[in-house]
């Protein structure tokens, strides 16, 4: 009777996803004890981010696909209207334009971007006959192109990127013709020099200071560095956990939010890295299978943009942190410390998880 | 319905193929980051695993306690001791000005500190602390411990300072220490011994605290720690603690060395007392002093300026820096000369007119006795200190052979004293003449070398020296101030060995003559008959004038008519008892006039208080007691 209940209560969660969120999530929670000094309090209140995001998620998860699918288009118009609040009302804090307060919420319109877009642009390509024609792809750009710039101008590099990456996969996904995609990265290549002079003295830094770190090393290039050094250190098999002597003596600067890749690399080594891509890799193997069996072109659409942008934010953070990427402030998923990232995330679990969950409903 | 499967069919393969490819991106992605990963963590691991280390193992020196000076009876000449310090640590504080200007509220700080503090903040770096004042009491150390929250980058230390408790008195022996200045930290380096002095702030300046800088220092321990980020020490992973400094005691007795200094009054002067059989210094004195403990924490501009421009030069170390004519102290080493080269025999005797004229010249080098002395021997020529009997014997003997001789008795040459800095004094010779002034050397010079005046110079340490020399029978011995180094932990003390520095061959007939003309001076008769009379002990000696000013020939000394600073300068060297010597010294009273009536005097105070421990009785007191102790007529006149 009970399980029965239970049964249908999680009948819209996909179990082989759910595990490895959760041992991931243990893992996250482990790590967040470590570099948080051994601080119980910050481990309970990403607790609670959690819990939160994964009463989200049951949520999201319980709305069908099709549903989702109608509120792709409002949810985008809204957020651009957000997007150009905060351009214009928006409140400022560390140098950038990032928060709007309406009311008594304090909301970054960029996160809901990082849902809204993709499902608009998987709204729009599933609403087109047949093959996806030039000028498709046009008004697809386009689409992007409007809150990235916004977000852009935030300035909010890193959130701009994974959102313009999050519109690609679409794009790519939906058939983008192989020509202009080489067309379009020559061109991006070309324009290089004018993306460079639009970029803010300190995003310049940062570049700079990545290609060569010593070059400032108490300054802008210490974060590299120090993260890079508390990588190495860890050598093969780490120094254990809480022993990660650049994490418990401070060497490390954002530790538990961008930079708490590096304390798990501290503390378990190349081999706990390894397991951790082995986890990280088996979630987007589900995402890609999700997104292959999906039913409809919005759907899968969806579940592949949200899988291949799980990945871009790994695989940026994880690049940055390990120093060859520049240091972009993107956190590295179900790990790093903080509210809004964890349910903007777990938002497209649930929309995974709906559209896994969904589907034999459709086909019977 | 056919086709639109099929077309879905199409669209479903075609979206997979793309799939397929992003999940082929996906795993060379991640290939990528694992491949990073290993080359981070397992080949360059080493190199990381170094850098780690590098940021949390901080290696924080202990500073050893630097080793007591002490004098022979355990007094302490030089100690340490703890002292609350207020410091500012620049890097902490954000507004500098006003952090100092509320410190002031709290404890009081002169413009003095604050000179120093800005002196001293040029020097070092900004992340390390600078006392912005010392020597806080305990209510000042209170006051301030109680607003400490208010001022953060100023803390309250406790430092290790040196000091003196004698103050002047034989400032000049133990020296001092001062910070270390770049010349310093150049000559640590050069002794390969700069890794000692991590964590060091100081390091003798001169004297004792100089010379034996490596025995006093001590050896630097170390703790090594886990710092964090801000540098702060987390936990001490190891240590090696320092050893403290070995203490110096010295062969000097500070009672002989306060009767010493305070015999010489106003005055200013040097005096060196040597124990002649055993090198053994046993008092040295350089007045005007000054207070070694002005230079501990770096000595202000004004006081510096006092010291060093005064006319009085306390800061020279005259028995070792000052040098000065030997004047008729120079005799007694002629007469030796003489006697060893065969030039002269004890009976030899001349007729003395007053003067001495070289061959085919009409140029009279006087004798300080215009009238003359009559049938002078070698004995007389001595006590009398006739200068025409040595005026021909030094003509007699030749430059090289006087020279040659004399050396032996360290004239010209250091005496090998444990501090540093020591002036060789002058031994002239033709070829030195000719390197320094590109001109022959004149027998006329030669005439003059025999009575100590010409071109020769010594200072008070070598006139002791030779003094001590003569006394021991041509045995010289190496001076020295320090007698025993006791080891820090151990306590074992370590005898400074005696050293023999070289054998003058003496024959017994000819020491012996040129004894009994010493004695002789100071008996009724002699130039300083007064130094010897009620000693009961006996005293050989030689009264000595170093000229200032030159004189005119045919001119005539008037002390009373010149400035006192062109009067002459008094020399006196003795030795007592004079049968078995176990005490010789040299004295000399700048600007004193005669030997016998100035520096004679405070010898036989130093004598009477070593030979007897007779205290020295106040002025007055020794006129009443004896009326002889007056200069007598002879002596007052010259010598």
């Amino acid at each position: 009777m009970i399980s029965k209940l239970l049964q249908q209560f999680f009948k819209h969660i996909d179990s082989i996803l759910m595990v490895c969120l959760f041992f991931t999530l243990l893992v996250g929670l482990f790590v967040l004890y470590s570099a948080s000094g051994q601080n119980f309090s910050r481990v309970y209140a990403q607790g609670g981010n959690i819990l939160v995001a994964f009463v989200l998620m049951w949520v999201v998860a319980n709305i069908a696909p099709h549903q989702l699918e109608r509120i792709a288009m409002p949810l985008y118009l809204f957020g651009i209207l957000l997007l150009i609040g905060v351009a214009l009302f928006g409140h400022i804090s560390h140098g950038a334009r990032r928060w709007l307060d309406i009311g008594p919420l304090h909301i970054q319109p960029s996160e809901l971007m990082r849902i809204a877009v993709p499902m608009m642009l998987a709204w729009y390509f599933s609403k087109q006959e047949g093959k996806p024609k030039m000028a498709d792809f046009a008004i697809g750009a386009l689409l992007l192109t409007i809150p990235v710039a916004l977000i852009m101008r935030q300035p909010d590099l890193g959130t701009s990127l994974l959102v313009a990456a999050s519109g690609f996969y679409i794009l790519f996904l939906a058939g983008l013709s192989w020509k202009l995609l080489v067309g379009s990265v020559v061109t991006l290549a070309a324009s290089t020099p004018i993306l460079w002079s639009m970029l803010h003295d300190y995003q310049r830094t940062r570049i700079q200071i990545l290609l060569d770190p010593t070059q400032d090393p108490l300054g802008a290039g210490y974060h590299t560095i120090q993260a890079m050094i508390a990588i190495g250190s860890g050598g093969a098999v780490g120094k254990g956990w809480l022993n990660g002597t650049q994490t418990q003596l401070d060497f490390l600067p954002e530790r538990t939010t961008d930079f708490i890749f590096a304390v798990f690399s501290e503390e378990f080594g190349f081999l706990g890295n390894l397991l951790l891509l082995g986890l990280f890799s088996l979630i987007i193997m589900r995402g890609l299978i999700i997104a292959s069996q999906a039913q409809s072109a919005f759907s899968r659409l969806l579940a592949g943009s949200i899988t291949l942008t799980f990945f871009t934010y790994i695989f940026v953070n994880m690049g940055m942190v390990s120093g060859i990427l520049p240091v972009v402030g993107v956190p590295l998923p179900l790990i790093s410390y903080g509210g809004t990232s964890m349910v903007t995330l777990f938002l497209s679990f649930g929309m995974l998880m709906s559209i896994q969950t969904h589907k034999k409903l459709l086909a019977t | 319905m056919g086709a639109e499967l099929k077309n879905f069919q199409h669209e479903q393969y075609y979206f997979k193929l793309r799939l397929g490819f992003a999940a082929f991106l996906v795993l060379g992605l991640f290939s990528l980051l694992a491949f990073r990963f290993s080359y981070l963590q397992i080949k360059q691991h080493q190199h990381y695993q170094t850098l780690a280390e590098n940021n949390r193992i901080s290696l924080v020196p202990s500073v050893p306690n630097r080793g007591l000076i002490l004098d022979k009876n355990g007094v302490v000449l030089a100690h340490n001791f703890f002292v609350y310090t207020l410091e500012i640590t620049p890097a902490k504080v954000d507004n500098l000005e006003a952090t100092i200007a509320e410190v002031s509220k709290l404890v009081e700080v002169s413009p003095l500190d604050r000179k120093r503090f800005n002196k001293r903040r040029q020097e070092s770096r900004t992340f390390e602390s600078i006392p912005i004042r010392t020597h806080l009491n305990e209510v000042e150390a209170a006051s301030f411990a109680v607003n400490h929250y208010r001022l953060p980058g100023v803390e309250i230390k406790s430092r290790l300072f040196r000091h003196y408790p004698l103050g002047k008195l034989g400032a000049h022996i133990v020296g001092y220490i001062g910070r270390i200045n770049d010349k310093d930290l150049t000559n640590l380096e050069k002794d390969g011994v700069l890794s000692n002095y991590k964590g060091s702030d100081h390091v003798g300046k001169s004297g004792i605290e100089q010379f034996y800088e490596q025995q006093l220092h001590g050896t630097t321990g170390f703790q090594q720690v886990e710092i964090n980020a801000d540098g702060r020490a987390v936990r001490v992973l190891s240590s090696t603690a320092p050893v403290p400094g070995n203490n110096i005691i010295l062969s000097i007795d500070s009672k002989m060395q306060e009767i010493a200094e305070t015999a010489f009054g106003e005055h200013r002067g040097a005096l060196v007392a040597i124990n002649p059989k055993t090198g053994e210094v046993l008092s040295y004195v350089s007045q005007p002093t000054f207070d070694p403990n002005m230079f501990v924490d770096g000595i202000d501009a004004e006081n510096w300026k006092l010291l060093n421009d005064s006319l009085d030069k306390p800061l020279i170390n005259r028995p070792i820096r000052g040098i000065y004519p030997p004047g008729s102290t120079f005799k007694p080493f002629v007469a030796l000369a003489g006697l060893e080269n065969d030039k002269r025999t004890p009976p030899f005797a001349i007729h003395d007119p007053g003067y001495y004229t070289l061959a085919k010249s009409v140029h009279r080098y006087r004798d300080w006795k215009p009238e003359g002395h009559g049938v002078v021997d070698m004995q007389r020529a001595i006590t009398i200190s006739c200068d025409t009997f040595f005026y021909g014997l030094a003509l007699e003997l030749g430059i090289e052979n006087l020279t040659g001789f004399i050396r032996h008795f360290g004239f010209g040459v250091k005496s090998g004293i444990d501090i540093q800095g020591e002036n060789a004094g002058l031994l002239p010779t033709p070829e030195w003449k000719k390197r320094r002034f590109k001109q022959p050397w004149y027998q006329g010079e030669t005439v003059i070398v025999g009575i100590g005046q010409g071109y020769t110079l010594a200072t008070p340490m070598q006139l002791a020296y030779a003094t001590a020399t003569l006394a021991n029978n041509g045995v010289a011995m190496k001076p020295h101030l320090v007698s025993k180094i006791q080891k820090a932990i151990s306590n074992e003390t370590q005898l400074i060995p005696l050293v023999v520095q070289d054998r003058v061959r003496l024959r017994p007939e000819n020491i012996d003559i040129v004894k009994r003309g010493m004695i002789d001076v100071t008996l009724p008769g002699g130039t300083a008959a007064s130094v010897g009379a009620n000693a009961g002990y006996s005293i050989a000696a030689k009264t000595g004038t170093a000229q200032v000013i030159g004189i005119k020939q045919n001119a005539k000394y008037d002390a009373s008519a010149i400035d006192e600073r062109h009067r002459d300068h008094a020399l006196f060297v003795a030795y007592a008892p004079a049968e078995d010597p176990t005490i010789a010294l040299a004295v000399i009273v700048e600007n004193g006039g005669h030997g016998g009536s100035t520096a004679g005097p405070i010898a036989r105070k130093v004598m009477d208080y070593y030979l007897l421990g007779k205290l020295p009785i106040s002025e007055t007191k020794i006129e009443d007691k004896a009326g002889s102790a007056k200069p007598t007529p002879e002596e007052e006149l010259h010598d």
